[in-house]
């Protein structure tokens, strides 16, 4: 069986990724919002084994950079003092998944902090943040999608399944929904709502927004599938026993649905995740100090960073891995859903 | 006094590039033929300085298009830069000494009693079409100034001890000025008013036309200045270009009539990173208001170019609390703010707490000066160097805060909040203008610092006009960042800013009476240094002003960037200035080296 080995191997690569991130507190080495304000736009940091010496070490080390005289921001090594890299090292503070507090970091260093990717404009761990944004950026897009799907299947099953003139109406409001212009809508409703807003709040606001966009397709494709299924012979059958809507719609309909579902939902995400950094980006999204993926790279939108800090752009190569894992997830599951459908048409037409 | 530096980030980048291959018809020259040699009868002004040698253009961008050209109603900056190069005062300030010297009048005399300046016109004045000039044309000059239904943007400074200024001829070459009280500004008060054309603008100004002439659809003929350039062409949306003013009244040391340059090009180039491509490629000769960013970006690819730093200028940025009296309206919230914000030790424990060496090395990349004060290291004349400056100290700012009422709650995480007499925390919100990299910055900064205090900060960077609408009008804010820019060294521009009854009072702008009575007495000080004349009268007046504040802090004053500036090499004779126009204060002196001529076009 090829397809379902495919589908749970990128499943389970989608796993272990989010895991990283979910366990940010743990992979980062620091607090993504400390600053270390002598270390601004430091640059990613070299593992060395060879010391200046030409000695041989087995536990890799980094030596420590300190700027260069007059400069604000070019840096060479100290050769002087190694900082030697500890695996399962005590530091920052954190809280594993939101609940468990532990100080236990995957590696760390003694004497000296290191930047693996680099540091920011205030000096903070570039890594630690883009680890610590994908949670937001990811939980954005999971329930932005969850949201989404809820609402399309819900209103797409409605439509589908009651035709007449609820359908149109439904199916009208779908099509202003997908008319608007949302991100002026955006920026509008930001300017109504109170001046400060929690971190919680405009997260949530991020969330509803994407959430309310994106319904309108799901809800088309499902209406076209509950259309063509509410017709089906096993349907109609049930209809005749006297089965309720509600019962149809649950126990017939909806795992019909369940293979577009489950597609929109693996297209949808990495949209969505998107969608929550494009608004991160110009400013509507979590505020600063915290990080998430799209207003990592807020800073770009300066020229000298642009041209002078490659390692801010790493923030955007962080999606990749993500995006690529939904997309060959999101292909396995419909060539899945197609294999299902032809091989169930064989079964009702034993031609 | 300006608003803050914004810069509005437009998404329509100029199809300049389009353009800069289109040349421009040449327009016929207009007035006589150049008088090259001086005359005898002229009494021009010979500045020392190098000697160059005449032809050139020079290309300079601007950040927004020149409103108008026309002196009387230029408020925004691209306006005054533009007008700066096309106009000429009667006394005008050296923009390096930061000193008075001659202009248009040669000589003036100040009366014992300080109410009475006579003033002496050069001879043999012409405006740029040709046309002399005499004291009719300072009469009619001032008259219009002074007119209210003119509306002119200076007209305030004419005001004095509550009285207009009244001038009045005495013969062709000396006028007298009449003041009802002493005016501590003395001679600077004539710098910045461009004496206008009385035989271009004597029918407008009766037709009650003035206010919308000399807008920049104005065809060169309809317009003279006496300043070292004149109008040529203007294309909407592209560039302004300004050829040499044959007539002008300055000469260098060897009696050469200035300026070298054949004619300025200003381009409008909406962002300040597209200015530093345009500087980059060659296109434009001079770029100033640099961000320290952008400065040490060129400073790293150095082609041709050079780059300065003139130390820091006039520009002073501060955060400020929302001190004013709202009373009823006032949300439970914010009144329960307030009481933390009047008490003067919360504001001196918040000015202990933050780290302004942190902000002049994060921020300006070392390219700036920590303030204590409103005036900046850069005014040499006005700083008061006794405030004292305090480095940062946290142990200080628990000591105040504790001295207040303030305590801290111990949490599980090591975490302790600060929370007020009223066992509250203390949360509160900063606003800064979105468009300001560097303030946004500077708030974050100050969120971490005081954190540390125990205090949660919510930084809310605003577009720019929304946060001026909440500090003036609304007054719904907790705490502002902002930064503000004199415009001259003397302390008088910065009076609204000062008086209780200013607009630009920021944390309780326009008050009726002086709310505190630390502020009664900055009115008492400002009102008096203002009718003083005699600088060290004055300064220390001003000092004690300053004293004031520092022990108020009513602002938390922060930081003060540089004046950064790049030039082409073949440039000669720049000298950046703290003041503006920081690069083109002496733009009759600027040419080419070696008859290198811009390339930009």
């Amino acid at each position: 069986m090829k397809q379902p080995r495919r589908l749970a191997k990128w499943f389970v690569i989608l796993l272990l990724l989010h895991g990283i991130v979910a366990a940010a507190g743990f992979f980062a080495p620091y607090d993504p919002v400390e600053q270390d304000r002598e270390h601004p736009y430091l640059p990613p940091m070299h593992a060395h084994l060879i010391d200046a010496q030409g000695h041989i070490h087995a536990r890799p080390f980094f030596y420590p950079l300190r700027p260069r005289e007059g400069s604000f921001d070019q840096y060479e090594e100290n050769t002087t003092t190694a900082v030697p890299l500890k695996f399962f090292e005590s530091g920052a503070a954190y809280r594993l998944l939101g609940v468990l507090p532990s100080r236990l970091h995957l590696f760390g260093a003694e004497g000296g902090r290191i930047y693996l990717l680099g540091s920011d404009a205030f000096g903070r761990d570039q890594l630690s943040r883009i680890l610590y944004g994908g949670q937001v950026s990811l939980l954005a897009g999971l329930l932005g999608a969850g949201v989404t799907l809820l609402l399309g299947a819900l209103i797409g099953m409605a439509a589908g399944y009651f035709s007449g003139w609820r359908d149109e109406f439904l199916m009208r409001i779908a099509e202003l929904f997908l008319a608007l212009p949302w991100l002026y809508l955006l920026f509008a409703l930001r300017a109504f709502l109170p001046l400060t807003v929690s971190p919680f709040d405009s997260f949530l606001l991020v969330v509803v927004v994407i959430g309310m966009v994106g319904w309108a397709r799901p809800a088309r494709l499902v209406r076209g599938v509950v259309l063509s299924v509410k017709e089906r012979d096993f349907v109609r059958a049930a209809r005749g026993f006297g089965a309720s809507d509600l019962y149809l719609l649950r126990r017939h309909i909806l795992p019909e649905t369940a293979g577009v579902i489950l597609t929109q939902a693996a297209i949808l995400i990495p949209q969505f995740v998107l969608a929550e950094m494009t608004l991160s980006f110009l400013g509507l999204g979590v505020p600063e100090p915290l990080s998430s993926w799209g207003n990592l790279l807020a800073s770009l939108q300066q020229y000298n960073v642009l041209v002078s800090y490659w390692w801010m752009y790493l923030p955007a190569l962080a999606i990749v891995p993500f995006f690529l894992g939904y997309l060959r997830l999101a292909s396995a599951l419909q060539q899945r859903t197609v294999a299902y459908k032809i091989g169930e048409k064989d079964l009702w037409n034993p031609s | 006094m300006r608003k803050q530096r914004s810069f509005p980030r437009r998404c329509v980048i100029t199809l300049s590039l389009i353009l800069a291959c289109a040349s421009t018809t040449a327009l016929p020259t207009l007035g006589s033929p150049l008088p090259q040699q001086t005359n005898p009868k002229e009494e021009l002004l010979s500045l020392p300085g190098d000697i160059g040698h005449s032809g050139g253009r020079l290309v300079i961008s601007l950040r927004a298009e020149p409103k108008t050209l026309n002196p009387l109603t230029a408020v925004d900056a691209p306006s005054r830069e533009v007008i700066g190069a096309m106009q000429s005062d009667l006394v005008h300030i050296n923009r390096a000494t930061q000193l008075t010297e001659p202009a248009l009048a040669k000589s003036w005399k100040i009366s014992p009693d300080g109410l009475q300046y006579s003033l002496t016109l050069r001879l043999g004045l012409r405006f740029s079409d040709g046309h002399s000039l005499d004291a009719d044309d300072v009469l009619f000059t001032f008259r219009v100034y002074l007119d209210e239904n003119v509306h002119a943007a200076q007209r305030d400074q004419l005001i004095v001890g509550g009285k207009p200024i009244t001038v009045r001829k005495v013969d062709a070459q000396t006028l007298v000025f009449q003041f009802a009280k002493p005016d501590g500004v003395e001679e600077r008060l004539f710098d910045g008013f461009a004496i206008l054309p009385r035989h271009l603008l004597e029918k407008p100004y009766q037709e009650g036309k003035l206010g919308q002439l000399w807008t920049t659809a104005t065809p060169p003929s309809e317009w003279a200045g006496l300043g070292p350039f004149r109008l040529k062409e203007y294309v909407a949306g592209q560039k302004l270009v300004l050829e040499r003013n044959p007539y002008y009244w300055k000469t260098d040391s060897k009696g050469n009539r200035l300026p070298y340059l054949d004619e300025l090009v200003f381009l409008f180039v909406p962002s300040a990173d597209a200015q530093v491509l345009r500087f980059q490629s060659g296109e434009t000769d001079i770029i100033s208001r640099l961000s320290a960013e952008n400065f040490s970006v060129l400073g790293r690819q150095q082609r041709g170019y050079s780059m300065s730093d003139a130390g820091p200028g006039l520009e002073y940025n501060f955060l400020f609390f929302n001190l004013n009296d709202l009373g009823e309206k006032s949300s439970a919230d914010l009144a329960r703010k307030q009481k933390w914000f009047r008490d003067v030790r919360f504001r001196q424990a918040i000015s202990a707490a933050v780290d302004r060496e942190a902000i002049v090395r994060l921020v300006y990349q070392g390219r700036g000066a920590a303030l204590w004060g409103p005036v900046t290291p850069g005014n040499r004349r006005w700083v008061n160097s006794s405030i004292p400056h305090s480095p940062r100290s946290l142990e200080r700012a628990r000591a105040l805060l504790k001295e207040a009422g303030f305590s801290w709650s111990s949490s599980p995480n090591g975490e302790s909040a600060l929370l007020d007499p009223e066992s509250k925390p203390v949360e509160f919100s900063i606003l800064t203008s979105s468009s300001n990299a560097d303030r946004t910055k500077m708030a974050t900064l100050i969120q971490d610092d005081l954190k540390q205090l125990g205090m949660h900060i919510q930084v809310v960077p605003l577009e720019f006009r929304s946060l001026i609408d909440r500090v003036t009008q609304t007054k719904e804010y907790d705490a502002c960042l902002l930064g503000l820019v004199s415009f001259d060294a003397d302390p008088t521009p910065d009076l609204n800013v000062w008086l209780s009854s200013g607009g630009t009072h920021l944390w309780n702008p326009s008050q009726s009476h002086p709310a505190t009575p630390w502020e009664a007495e900055i009115d008492r000080l400002m009102e008096q240094q203002l009718s003083t004349p005699g600088y060290d009268q004055r300064k220390k007046l001003y000092d004690r002003v300053q004293e004031i504040l520092a022990e108020n802090q009513p602002m938390i004053f922060l930081a003060s960037p540089d004046i950064l500036v790049g030039a082409k090499n073949s440039l000669a004779n720049l000298h950046p200035a703290v003041l503006e126009p920081y690069v083109l204060w002496n733009v009759e002196q600027l040419y080419f080296r070696n008859g290198a001529e811009s390339t930009g076009r």
